[in-house]
Formats: C-alpha cells, sequence, structure tokens
C-alpha cells in the first residue's frame, strides 16, 4: 500500500510460496486510506486500513496481506507492527519499524526482509486461525518490540506448524 | 487444554472495541466487545468474566458506575479502566473503588501484554489456591473435626474403615478432646447412618436410674415406674449406642452390659421377655481402664469386650499444631452460628493461644474462640478478646507450695461459686464437660456454700 512492487515485495512473494505452498501474487497499488491517518499521533490505524483491505479483496484469494510503509497504531496502543483478522481474510503489516533506520541506525535491507517475512508470516498464521504462541523462536511468538522480531526464527514451530498445515490444506501446491 | 480467558470490552466507539478486540483474540483471549454499561450488565451472567476493560467515558453509565455494578455480581471479575484523558481525580477514585488497573490511551502493547498475563496468572494462582486448601482440608476432616496431625489423621483414616463393620469401638482420650464427636463420626460414616445415634452419660446418674436408662422398664418394676418404657439400647436399634464415661458404672451394671454385649439380648428391668440388640457399640473413657482393671473398679472381661477397636484420642497439647486449624474451623462455625463476619485472629493472639496448655482440650479452645467471637468489636480476634485462665487474683505465687490438685479445686470452686454453681456454665467456663465436673466436685468434695440473700 503506498507502496511500488519492487524487489523487496518478489523476494516476500517467492519466500511466502515456497515456504507455506501456496499460490501468492502482488495485487495492485492500493492507495492507504485517508480517514485511517490519525492526525494528533502522526501515524495511520491499522483497524480502518484492515477494513478498506477488506473491501479490495479480488474474490479470488485465499487471504490478503497488506505491506505498507506507515507507522501503524490502533486507539488503545502507542503502536503495532501488523494486525490481522483472526480466522478472518485480511491482515497488515507495517515495515515502518522494521527499519533500523527507525531506531536510529544504518539502513539494511537484508535485516528488514528478514523482519518483514517474519511479520508477513506471523500474520497470515492469525488469518489461518493461530493465536499466539508461547515459544519464543515461533515466528507466532507475540513480539512487542524489534528486539522480539529479532529472537524469533522465521518459521513456525513444530505444533503451529501442524495447525496450519491442516489450515492451508485445500490450497496447497 | 488451558480454559478460555473471557474478556470483556466495553467503550462507545467502535473502532477501539474492533481493534483491540482483534488484538487480544490474536494472543487467544475470548473477547466480547459492546459499547455502553447496559449492554454489559446484560452480557455478565453469560460467562465467567476474566477481565472487563471499560472505558471511563461514556454516554449513560460511565466506567466507573458500571465497574461499581460489575462487582456487586461478579466481583472475581477485575477491572480495568481505560481512559483518553487522564486525571489524578478520576485514577485514585478508580482505583479506590477497586479498578485494578487505570491506563491512559494509548498504551505500550509490551506493558498492556505484561499487566493482562500478569492478571491471568493471578487469577490462576488464587483458584489454584482455593482448590489446594479445599482439597487439603478434606484430608484433614473427618465430619466434625479436623486436623493435620498424623496421629489423628491415621485415626481419621482407621475410622473410615472400621465404621464399615460393626465391631465395638473403644475411645479413649482426656476430657474435652472430641470421644464423642469422633464416635458421632464413626456412626456417620458408617451404613446405620441413618438410624439414631443414642447417648449414654454414664456417670451423671446413679445406678439404679442408669439401669433403667439403659435397658428401659417394665411398668410397676419399681416405686413410680407408672408405665413401660423403652431403654436406650432399644432406642438405638440400627443405629448406635453411646456409652460416655463407661469408666464410671458400677461392677453390676458392667455384668449387665458384658451379658448384653455376649448374648446380643437383654430384658427390661422387671420384664421376662428377652429383647435383642443389634446396635453397634462405642464406649468412650477419660480413664485409664487398665489401671482401674488393677484396683478392680472395672472388670478385664467387658474391657475386652469393649476394646475391640481400641482407639486413643491424644490431647490437643500434643498437637499444638492443630491450634490455627481449629480456630480457623471454630471462627468459620461460630460466623455462620452467630451471623458474624470475622476474618482472623490477630498473630499475638494466636501466639497465646500457641502457649497455653490446653487442659480441657479442643472443647476449651472451642469455648474460648466462642467468647472472643461474641466480645470482639472488630473483622479480627485480638488477645484482649481472649479470656485465658490466668484470672487476675490467682497469682503464680499463691500456688506456691501447693499441689496440683489442690489448686484444681480451689479453681474450681472459685469458678463455681462465680457462677453461681450452674454446673453448665461453669464447666464452659473450666473448658470441662458437664461429667468431668461432677466428677470433680465429687472427688474434691465440693458443697455449695449457703449464700445468705440480704
Amino acid at each position: 500500500m503506498g507502496l511500488t512492487p519492487d524487489a523487496m515485495l518478489r523476494k516476500l512473494q517467492d519466500h511466502l510460496r515456497d515456504y507455506l505452498s501456496l499460490p501468492v501474487r502482488i495485487t495492485g497499488n492500493m492507495p492507504v486510506p485517508e480517514r485511517s491517518f490519525e492526525r494528533s499521533r502522526n501515524q495511520y490505524n491499522s483497524t480502518r486500513i484492515l477494513r478498506e483491505i477488506l473491501r479490495e479483496t479480488p474474490a479470488d484469494a485465499i487471504k490478503i496481506v497488506g505491506i505498507i510503509d506507515k507507522d501503524l497504531c490502533i486507539p488503545i496502543l502507542t503502536f503495532v507492527f501488523g494486525e490481522a483478522q483472526l480466522g478472518g481474510m485480511a491482515s497488515i503489516v507495517s515495515i515502518a519499524r522494521l527499519r533500523q533506520e527507525f531506531h536510529g541506525l544504518s539502513p539494511d535491507d537484508g535485516i528488514l526482509f528478514e523482519r518483514l517475512c517474519k511479520e508477513a508470516l506471523h500474520e497470515l498464521g492469525h488469518n489461518f486461525g493461530l493465536i499466539h504462541c508461547h515459544d519464543r523462536e515461533c515466528v507466532m511468538y507475540l513480539s512487542n518490540t524489534v528486539m522480539d522480531v529479532d529472537r524469533k526464527l522465521s518459521i513456525y514451530c513444530e505444533s503451529c506448524d501442524a495447525a496450519l498445515y491442516g489450515k492451508t490444506e485445500p490450497w496447497r501446491m | 487444554m488451558e480454559p478460555k480467558v473471557n474478556i470483556l470490552i466495553v467503550d462507545d466507539e467502535e473502532i477501539v472495541r474492533e481493534s483491540l478486540a482483534n488484538w487480544l483474540e490474536e494472543d487467544g483471549y475470548e473477547v466480547e466487545a459492546v459499547e455502553n454499561g447496559a449492554r454489559a450488565l446484560e452480557r455478565l451472567p453469560a460467562k465467567d468474566w476474566n477481565l472487563a476493560m471499560i472505558d471511563l467515558k461514556m454516554p449513560g453509565m460511565d466506567g466507573i458506575q458500571l465497574m461499581d455494578e460489575i462487582r456487586k455480581v461478579r466481583p472475581d471479575t477485575i477491572v480495568i479502566i481505560m481512559t483518553a484523558y487522564a486525571t489524578v481525580d478520576t485514577a485514585v477514585q478508580a482505583m479506590k473503588k477497586g479498578a485494578y488497573d487505570y491506563i491512559v490511551k494509548p498504551f505500550n502493547p509490551e506493558d498492556l501484554s505484561i499487566t493482562i498475563r500478569k492478571i491471568i496468572e493471578h487469577q490462576k494462582l488464587v483458584k489454584e489456591n482455593i482448590y489446594l486448601r479445599k482439597e487439603l482440608k478434606k484430608q484433614y476432616r473427618l465430619h466434625d473435626m479436623v486436623s493435620k496431625n498424623h496421629k489423628m489423621i491415621e485415626i481419621f483414616e482407621l475410622i473410615k474403615t472400621v465404621a464399615k463393620s460393626s465391631s465395638t469401638v473403644l475411645v479413649q482420650g482426656e476430657s474435652g478432646t472430641g470421644k464423642e464427636l469422633l464416635s458421632r463420626a464413626i456412626h456417620m460414616e458408617s451404613p446405620r447412618r441413618n438410624a439414631p445415634f443414642v447417648t449414654v452419660s454414664c456417670a451423671a446418674l446413679t445406678e439404679s436410674l442408669l439401669e433403667s436408662e439403659l435397658f428401659g422398664h417394665e411398668k410397676g418394676a419399681f416405686t413410680g415406674a407408672d408405665q413401660a418404657r423403652s431403654g436406650k439400647i432399644e432406642l438405638a436399634k440400627d443405629g448406635t449406642l453411646f456409652l460416655d464415661e463407661i469408666g464410671d458404672i458400677s461392677l453390676k451394671l458392667q455384668m449387665d452390659l458384658l451379658r448384653v454385649l455376649e448374648e446380643k439380648e437383654f430384658r427390661r428391668v422387671g420384664g421376662t421377655q428377652l429383647i435383642s440388640v443389634n446396635s453397634r457399640i462405642i464406649a468412650a473413657t477419660n480413664r485409664e481402664l487398665t489401671k482401674a482393671i488393677e484396683e478392680e473398679k472395672f472388670r478385664e472381661d467387658l474391657y475386652y469386650r469393649l476394646n475391640v477397636i481400641s482407639v486413643t484420642l491424644p490431647p490437643l497439647r500434643e498437637r499444638k499444631e492443630d491450634v490455627p486449624l481449629l480456630v480457623e474451623h471454630f471462627l468459620e462455625r461460630f460466623n455462620i452460628e452467630m451471623g458474624k463476619n470475622v476474618e482472623g485472629i490477630a498473630e499475638s493472639a494466636m501466639r497465646l493461644l500457641l502457649d497455653y496448655g490446653w487442659p480441657g482440650n479442643a472443647r476449651e479452645l472451642r469455648n474460648v474462640i466462642e467468647r472472643a467471637m461474641v466480645v470482639t468489636k472488630g473483622k479480627m480476634i485480638l488477645e484482649a478478646d481472649l479470656s485465658l485462665p490466668q484470672a487476675p487474683g490467682v497469682s503464680v505465687s499463691d500456688g506456691r507450695g501447693k499441689s496440683l490438685s489442690e489448686m484444681e479445686k480451689e479453681h474450681i470452686r472459685r469458678i463455681l461459686k462465680e457462677n453461681r454453681w450452674n454446673i453448665i456454665r461453669s464447666a464452659q467456663v473450666l473448658g470441662i464437660d458437664r461429667v468431668t465436673l461432677y466428677n470433680k466436685i465429687r472427688k474434691y468434695e465440693l458443697k455449695k456454700e449457703t449464700v445468705l440473700n440480704m
């Protein structure tokens, strides 16, 4: 959303397809909904964006993940890395806080890509009905900080993987 | 599987409800979100809500009012008040009224995760604690008796086993150790529980009265017997006959009782018809029967008849670890009986109870607690509420050079006088039963002094 499909998105497409064995495609660029902007906080309301994504979802989509370069929040929380409908259709991931430069460090595309993969797998997991996992290394572990994101691996733990495998069955390639 | 954690969100803004619900659901919580206090109250009975997250400012009922209502219906539900505009006043008010936390939007996600996990963990521990305490109590309990003393627990276990049989039981122990309670427990644990439990206090009656009390009599059996009457043995048909203070009965009655035990039948006083006996017999005494046998005051053959299963209850001074448990037990009971709400006992008061020797055993402790609960003004029993026998006027020096029995005699005389020879009241103060008091009055040859009413 608000991004031109670049090399990183295409790499993400390949990664998700290979890892999940599901067909993955990149939709056209969707503008960031203006209504989602929270002026007083200079952030974007992820719940409002999710609603917009749902409206634009192609009929044949299994699930849809929005990737955005804006800092996201919900009214009660200072920020969120992303948001998903549990067992639902749509989710969103923000790369704003996944960037090294957000934390005062030099940009690093490698690190950014790894974090993006983790958060995309995480939100997709929610869409397929997985809840947060107690295993700190599982990609479904709740990340409240970028350190949490870095600590976990970019894969599901055994039990989350088994649950996900069952849920993706009808569409697996 | 872990039980579901239910969270209720109450906020008039749809976007807040939706986003917070999404966020909590991702963590595996069962979430329901409603738009106002009235809807929240409607939903309260539906689930066992672990947590309610309530917006402070809402049209109609505000967050604090709603919290008050929730606390009435579901005191276990933890409430977090959320607000966009923090003021010290509202925060203080919310916390005072029992909110667990007061959070100002927006909140750091890590802090909120930790807060909620802490709440859930805390609730789990509380529930576990309640469960474990109940389990523990079950283990330490036999009907109206509680103990965690290993000897007592062994007795409880033994009772549960022997109760199923019809064997005669001999219960020994000092006054106030719970001989009758234990006998009732045997009855209640036995298949006879729906039949009568009949008590005979052997020491309180003269030989002829006790005879008629036990065996009943026919019309005209003796002067005054103007109609036939069933004795306690007959009344205990199919049930349990409890013979208290068996060590005090005369040699003649011992002989009669032995015959009943051996032949399982008897005749009423003045009667000819044989009546069969099928009740279980439990006998109790605070005397050392073996010594009484040596002194030829108790028949050895009767002793062996009675002593099929023998239980000796330890005195309270030998199971001091039970004092706190018994105190809690009596508190619970008297709270119900007196309609009070005494929550506990101050540490200093407990120390006094633990240091005391308890010559009157658990019964004395019960009386001390009962009295303390009558006089206490607060929610806790304090040192001042306890009346342990260290009455003013009897200083240690008064007792110098006197024997223990002289002291006892003097003490009993004084208590009797103070209570105008009301035996029941005096026995209560002394922490002994009526029968024991009669025995002591006889032993010390105490006599009521004539008081001139001027």
